[in-house]
């Protein structure tokens, strides 16, 4: 595998061909934020949280580092004001979806980020799929999934595999928000024989 | 739509989970709507998940997970027809019907739906039924083409 030089911060950085600049970033223990990238998970790309300015050829532009591939002489910049303006806006456009995550909050004391810049809309999920691609590429069970689009796209519980994802549950770690849970507890509230409401007969 | 029909249409896309949308554009087209049966078929078949092909179904606006009429109206709101008189059409065919745009009525007679542009806007204001284009229509020829409809 041939090697790609490139600097990340100032600091010379040794990356291998089809790395991405994340992860050449993350060999090196530079820290990028991230909110929809996930170690076992394939890139997504739909936070756009860790957007970095590149610098190649006498240009920069900004790329989401977790989707762009590493090249030769590329001068990356993770943190810089242009860097920290759209990490901003996407964090106070983030939390007037939901307000109240913590990871989210977390994020907008660093980079002085409003929750009450945008009109809430509480809508709490915020799309980054880590349940969805979770389901489908590690567990390969695709029980929830996405559905509508634009402004009205929703995840959503398949009723019939209610009773797997009560054993299973290991996406609702992953929810940066509680819009997981919300959406299990409503789907299970449909199903009459899903094993929450036997036990809620029980008590 | 029975099984065997289903069958026939995945067969003729040598039952491709690439041709996923073709065979429910074509399921749609034949059946007007898509049953939850027809898409556990097409997923068994195609061995693309449920949750996958609910995604492009819902994501379409060609799709529809419930039953829609035997005639679909359309009609135009866009800029052009707006102006020559497009809300008055609308009103007259959600009296005659009964529906608001985006519901079908019981005996599932017809399926109402307001679109932003036909691409004919001399022919304001414009109203489309079952793909035939009914043009500078008043809302009492609006009336009487409805009549026409079984």
């Amino acid at each position: 595998m041939s090697k790609i030089l490139l600097k990340i911060d100032g600091k010379d950085v040794e990356a291998s061909e089809g790395m991405t600049i994340l992860e050449a970033a993350q060999n090196v223990g530079i820290v990028i934020p991230t909110l929809c990238h996930h170690d076992k998970l394939e890139p997504y790309g739909a936070c756009r949280f860790c957007t970095v300015e590149v610098e190649s050829g006498g240009w920069t532009k900004l790329a989401a580092s977790c989707l762009y591939p590493v090249e030769k002489n590329l001068v990356v910049r993770t943190r810089s004001e242009k860097v920290d303006r759209v990490r901003k806006m996407i964090l106070q456009l983030l939390l007037s979806h939901a307000p109240d995550a913590r990871e989210l909050q977390d994020f907008a004391k660093e980079y002085g980020a409003d929750k009450d810049r945008f009109e809430k809309e509480a809508s709490f999920c915020i799309h980054c799929g880590l349940c969805v691609r979770y389901c489908a590429e590690v567990k390969k069970k695709d029980a929830v999934g996405f559905i509508n689009r634009g402004a009205k796209r929703e995840i959503s519980f398949t009723p019939e595999m209610i009773e797997y994802c009560w054993n299973c549950k290991e996406c609702f770690s992953l929810c940066p928000t509680e819009a997981l849970q919300a959406a299990y507890g409503l789907t299970a509230a449909l199903v009459s024989s899903s094993p929450s409401c036997e036990r809620k007969s029980e008590e | 739509m029975d099984n065997d029909r289903i069958d026939q249409i995945i067969d003729k896309h040598q039952g491709e989970a690439s041709s996923l949308i073709q065979v429910l554009l074509e399921i749609q087209s034949e059946n007007r709507w898509l049953p939850k049966e027809t898409l556990e078929r097409v997923s068994e078949k195609l061995q693309v998940p449920l949750t996958r092909i609910q995604h492009i179904a819902t994501f379409y606006k060609a799709f529809s997970l419930v039953p829609k009429g035997r005639h679909g109206i359309h009609i135009c709101m866009g800029t052009a027809c707006h102006v020559r008189g497009a809300q008055r059409v609308l009103d007259t065919a959600q009296d005659l019907t009964g529906i608001k745009p985006g519901e079908t009525d019981l005996d599932l007679k017809f399926s109402l739906e307001t679109v932003n542009c036909l691409g004919c806007c001399a022919l304001g204001p414009v109203m489309e039924i079952d793909g035939k284009i009914h043009g500078k229509i008043s809302p009492a020829e609006t009336a009487d083409a409805l009549k026409k409809y079984e």
